[in-house]
C-alpha cells in the first residue's frame, strides 16, 4: 500500500483517446475505435481466462450475439440505440447463461471444446438463417444511432457522425471497463481467483465452484455482447464471419499477448494486435503468418505477455536499485 | 457428532472403502490409521463430499449429508485439509484467508465492494494463532512446505468449523515441525472446542493425542476403540507386523 | 422419395464419412495419447493435398504417378510432424493446455500462409488415376469408382489400425499411454519416442487423406480450417481418443449431413453442430470414449 497519490494513468489514457477525432485523421479515429472495442472484448474474455482460469474457445459467440441483437433491432425493427445496446448485452448474457450452464459442468479441454461447439452453432445459425441474420450476405448498413445531442457539447458541433459515434463508444467502453475492474477487485472477483488457483480447495472453503464459474461466464458474455453491438455499428454491418471460431483464437491471443495476469494486459494486447494488423496488412497480405510468428515468440519467450514482461523487468530493476 | 454407517466405494471393481462404520463424539480427537492404500483418503473424500459413495450414509449431528456437494458440507461446519498441500498458490497469504472469511460470511456474491479492506483484523488474528504472524503479503506458493500446511489449517479454520478433517497433517515434516504442528492442533482444538478426525502415518503422533483410533485395512475396519485396546488388538498387530509402526509399548 | 435417390444420398454420405475417418483418426490418436487438440491437423491435410499436386506436376501423370504422389505427400507431411514435435511441441508438454492449443493454432496460421505463398490462391486440381476414373451402375445410380475406393479404404484402415493397436507391442504401449501416462513411465517405456511416433503417424494420415482428396475436391487456401472443424466434430461425437468411436462418429456425421439436407434444407450445418453440442453435454467423452 503506497500512501502517496498515484498517477491516474487510466484517466490520462482515456482523455488522450478522446482527443483523437480532433488531432488525428479519420483513419486514426477508425483505428482507435477498433482498439477500444477490442480492448473491451479482450478484457471480458480475461475475466474467464486470467481471473477464473476458464479457457473459453468460443467467446466470440457472445460478441456475435450482441452484434446481431443490436443490429437486427436497429436495422430491422428501428429500435433506438439506447434500448438496442442494453438489449445486446442482455441477449448475450442470456445466451451465456444457457450455454454456460452446460459448459461449466465440464473441465479443462472439454470445457474449451463445448464453448467452441456453441460458438460454431451461433456461426451456423448466423450463416444459414437468411430471413433474420441475412445469411452469408450479413446485415449491411446498420444505421448510426441519433447522436445530434452530442452537438450540444462544446467543440463537438462540426464532428462527423463517425467521430461522434467513436466518442460514444469510448465513453461506453470506459464505463464497462470501470465496472469490470470493480468486479475483478470485489469479493466476488476474489472468489473467482480462488477457483482459478485451486477449484478443489475453493469448494472446501465453501465456494460453489460451478455457480461462480457460471456467474463469471454470464458477466463476461454480457460485456462481450456490448463490445459486439458497438462493433456492428462501427463497422457498418454484422456478418457471419465475425462469429467464426478463429476470432475466438484472436481475442485469446490479444489477452495473453498483453498479459492475462493483469487487468490492463488485454487492452495492451488489443492495441498491439490492431495496430500491427493495420501496419502489416498495408504492405503484405501475410498477416496470419505474422500473427502466428508473434504467437510463437509469446509461447516460447514471453509467456507472461507484454505487461507481465514489463512488470517482471520493473520488479527486478527496483530490487537491484535497492540492493 | 459424526456418524458413518456402512460406507462403501469401488473404483473399477476395486473396493477402496468397504462397509466402513465409525462415529466421532463431540470434542473427541479421533484418528484413522492404516497401511498405504487402506482407503483413508478415499474415506475422507467420501465424508467431505468430493466423492459419492456407492452405499452407506454419513450423518452430521444426526443430519444425513451423504453425497452433498463439498461447498455445502463445508458450510455445515466441516473443515478439512488435504494430504498434498492445498492452498491458492498465486494469491497472497492474506488473500487466501480473506477468501475463506468472505465465503463464510456470505460476501462471495458481493460484486461491487472493494475486497481489500475486508476482514483485515480477523486474518491477522488467525495468522497469529496458526503461527504465521505478519506473513500477509507473502505469495502463498512461495511459502515453505511447513508454512503452507499451517496456512491450509488456517483456511480450514476460517470457516469456523465444528469438526475438522485432517488428512496427514504432518506428512513430509521434520520431527521438530511435527511436534510444533501437533501442539498447535491440540491448542486450537481446545480453544475452539473442535472435534478432530485425522489420518496419520506417524504412530507416535497418533498415540500421543488420539482418544479413539479406527484401523483400516484393505478398505475395511479391523479395529475401532480406545488407543490401548487398539494397540493390543491381535489383528492390528498382524497387519502392522514387520512395519515397526506400533511403538511406545 | 425414390430408393435410388436415397441410395445416392447414402453413398454420398458414406464417402464423406470415410474421408473424414481418415483425417479424424489421426486427430483422435494424438488426443488419446498426448491429450492435445491439434488444430494444425487440418493444415497437415492441406499440405498433403498441395504436395501431391506438386509431385504430380513433376512426374508423368500416368496411373502410377498418382500413387507415388500420394505416398510422397504423406511421407513428407509425416516428416514435418517429426520436426515440429521434436523442435517445438516437446517443450510444451506439462504446460497448461491453453499454451498447447495456441501453439497448434500458431501452426495453422503459419502453414496456411506458407502454402498460400508457395502455391498461390488459385484452385488447383488433380485428376483421379485412370484405373479409378470411371463409374459403375448400382441400384439404378452411377457411382464413381473413386468414391467406392474411398469407401473400401476407410474400413480397411480401421481394421488394420485396430489390429495394430491391439496386437502389436507398439500398439499396446500406445494404449497404455492413452490409459495412464504415469503407468507408462513406470513401465519404462520410452514415452518420448511414442509421442514423436504418434505425432508423425497422425501427420502422415492427415497428409495421405489430403493427397487422396485431390481427385474429388479442388485444392484451395482455407481447406485446412474447413476440414479441422469437421474432423473435430467427428471425434467429439465418437469420443476423443477412441479409434472405433472415430469410425462411427464419421459414419454418423456423413449421414446426418447427407440426409439432414433433405429434412432441413439449409440447416444441415446447424444439425451437426447441434449434435456435437448435445453429445458434449450428455456424454462429454463421446459415444465410444472413456471419461478422462
Amino acid at each position: 500500500m503506497t500512501a502517496s497519490r498515484r498517477v491516474p494513468w487510466t484517466l490520462i489514457v482515456f482523455v488522450v483517446l478522446a482527443t483523437v477525432p480532433w488531432v488525428g485523421s479519420r483513419y486514426d479515429t477508425f483505428l482507435a475505435a477498433q482498439i477500444v472495442i477490442d480492448a473491451l472484448f479482450a478484457v471480458s474474455l480475461n475475466l474467464l481466462l486470467g481471473t477464473t482460469g476458464l479457457v473459453s474457445f468460443g467467446h466470440v459467440a457472445y460478441f456475435g450475439v450482441g452484434a446481431y441483437v443490436c443490429g437486427i433491432l436497429m436495422k430491422t425493427y428501428g429500435v433506438p440505440f439506447v434500448l438496442a445496446f442494453p438489449a445486446a448485452g442482455l441477449g448475450a448474457a442470456l445466451f451465456a447463461l444457457i450455454s454456460g450452464y452446460f459448459c461449466v459442468r465440464l473441465i479443462k479441454l472439454y470445457f474449451a471444446m463445448l464453448t467452441l461447439a456453441f460458438s460454431q452453432i451461433v456461426w451456423a445459425i448466423a450463416y444459414k438463417w437468411n430471413d433474420v441474420t441475412g445469411g452469408d450476405q450479413g446485415l449491411p448498413e446498420i444505421p448510426y444511432p441519433n447522436l445530434d445531442w452530442i452537438n450540444a457539447l462544446p467543440g463537438c458541433g462540426d464532428l462527423r457522425i463517425s467521430d461522434k459515434f467513436y466518442l460514444l463508444t469510448l465513453a461506453l467502453v470506459a464505463i464497462s471497463l470501470a465496472v469490470l475492474h470493480r468486479i475483478v477487485r470485489s469479493p466476488f472477483g476474489r472468489m473467482l481467483t480462488t477457483i482459478r488457483d485451486n477449484p478443489e480447495r475453493a469448494a472446501f472453503i465453501g465456494v460453489n465452484v460451478r455457480a461462480y464459474q457460471l456467474a463469471a461466464f454470464v458477466v463476461a458474455g454480457a460485456f462481450a455482447g456490448a463490445a459486439g453491438a458497438l462493433y456492428g455499428i462501427f463497422s457498418r454491418g454484422v456478418f457471419a464471419d465475425y462469429v467464426f471460431w478463429s476470432k475466438s483464437a484472436e481475442v485469446i491471443i490479444m489477452a495473453i499477448l498483453g498479459g492475462m495476469d493483469f487487468f490492463w494486459g488485454p487492452p495492451v494486447g488489443a492495441l498491439v494486435i490492431v495496430w500491427l494488423n493495420q501496419k502489416i496488412t498495408a504492405y503484405t497480405e501475410y498477416w496470419p503468418f505474422v500473427l502466428g510468428a508473434i504467437l510463437l515468440v509469446l509461447l516460447f519467450a514471453l509467456p507472461g505477455g507484454i505487461v507481465g514482461g514489463v512488470h517482471a523487468l520493473w520488479t527486478r530493476l527496483r530490487g537491484r536499485g535497492r540492493a | 457428532m459424526l456418524e458413518i454407517a456402512k460406507l462403501s466405494k469401488s473404483f473399477a471393481g476395486f473396493r477402496a472403502v468397504s462397509e466402513v462404520s465409525l462415529t466421532v463424539a463431540t470434542r473427541q480427537i479421533a484418528a484413522v490409521i492404516g497401511p498405504n492404500g487402506a482407503g483413508k483418503s478415499t474415506l475422507f473424500n467420501l465424508i467431505s463430499g468430493h466423492l459419492q459413495p456407492d452405499a452407506g450414509t454419513v450423518r452430521l449431528d444426526g443430519r444425513d449429508i451423504t453425497g452433498v456437494a463439498p461447498h455445502r458440507i463445508c458450510r455445515m461446519g466441516v473443515g478439512r485439509s488435504f494430504q498434498r498441500t492445498n492452498i491458492f498458490p498465486k494469491l497472497t497469504v492474506f488473500e487466501n484467508l480473506q477468501a475463506a472469511f468472505l465465503v463464510h460470511h456470505g460476501q462471495g456474491l458481493n460484486f461491487w465492494g472493494r475486497s481489500e479492506p475486508f476482514y483485515r483484523e480477523e486474518v491477522a488474528a488467525l495468522l497469529a494463532s496458526i503461527g504465521l504472524r505478519g506473513q500477509e503479503r507473502t505469495l502463498a506458493g512461495t511459502l515453505s512446505y511447513g508454512n503452507q500446511k499451517q496456512l491450509e489449517l488456517g483456511l480450514a479454520l476460517a470457516s469456523d468449523p465444528r469438526i475438522l478433517l485432517l488428512d496427514e497433517p504432518t506428512a513430509g515434516m521434520s520431527a521438530t515441525e511435527t511436534d510444533e504442528t501437533i501442539h498447535l492442533l491440540e491448542r486450537i482444538a481446545g480453544e475452539r472446542e473442535l472435534t478432530l478426525l485425522f489420518t496419520e502415518h506417524d504412530m507416535e503422533v497418533v498415540f500421543s493425542i488420539a482418544q479413539k483410533i479406527t484401523v483400516l485395512h484393505q478398505g475395511r475396519v479391523i479395529a475401532d476403540g480406545a488407543p490401548d485396546a487398539v494397540r493390543d488388538d491381535a489383528e492390528v498387530r498382524r497387519v502392522y507386523l514387520g512395519h515397526g509402526l506400533v511403538r511406545g509399548e | 422419395m425414390a430408393p435410388s435417390f436415397l441410395f445416392s444420398q447414402f453413398m454420398g454420405g458414406l464417402t464423406t464419412a470415410m474421408f473424414l475417418f481418415l483425417i479424424a483418426s489421426g486427430l483422435s490418436l494424438v488426443f488419446g495419447v498426448m491429450r492435445v487438440i491439434n488444430f494444425a491437423h487440418g493444415s497437415f491435410y492441406m499440405l498433403g493435398a498441395y504436395l501431391a499436386w506438386q509431385v504430380m506436376r513433376w512426374v508423368h501423370p500416368s496411373s502410377g504417378g498418382f500413387w507415388l504422389a500420394a505416398l510422397t505427400a504423406a511421407l513428407g507431411v509425416g516428416l514435418l510432424g517429426v520436426v515440429i514435435e521434436r523442435l517445438f511441441f516437446r517443450s510444451l508438454y506439462g504446460r497448461e493446455e491453453l499454451y498447447q492449443l495456441l501453439f497448434t493454432y500458431a501452426l495453422v496460421l503459419i502453414l496456411g500462409d506458407a502454402a498460400k505463398y508457395i502455391w498461390g490462391v488459385d484452385q488447383l486440381s488433380v485428376s483421379a488415376p485412370p484405373v479409378l476414373a470411371g463409374s459403375v451402375r448400382m441400384f439404378g445410380t452411377q457411382q464413381p469408382l473413386y468414391s467406392l475406393f474411398i469407401i473400401v479404404l476407410g474400413p480397411l484402415i480401421a481394421f488394420f489400425g485396430w489390429l495394430g493397436l491391439n496386437r502389436t507391442g507398439v500398439g499396446r504401449m500406445v494404449r497404455a499411454a492413452q490409459m495412464d501416462r504415469e503407468m507408462l513411465d513406470a513401465l519404462g517405456a520410452n514415452v518420448r519416442t511414442i509421442y514423436t511416433g504418434m505425432f508423425a503417424f497422425s501427420a502422415f494420415l492427415a497428409g495421405l487423406s489430403g493427397a487422396l482428396v485431390t481427385p474429388i475436391e479442388s485444392i484451395v487456401p482455407g481447406m485446412d480450417v474447413l476440414i479441422i472443424v469437421q474432423a473435430f466434430i467427428v471425434v467429439v461425437i465418437g469420443g476423443m481418443g477412441s479409434f472405433w468411436g472415430t469410425f462411427w462418429g464419421s459414419v454418423i456425421y456423413g449421414q446426418v449431413l447427407s440426409f439432414g439436407i433433405l429434412i432441413l434444407p439449409g440447416f444441415s450445418l446447424f444439425s451437426v453442430f447441434a449434435l456435437m453440442a448435445v453429445i458434449l453435454i450428455v456424454r462429454p467423452w463421446g459415444l465410444f470414449g472413456r471419461p478422462l
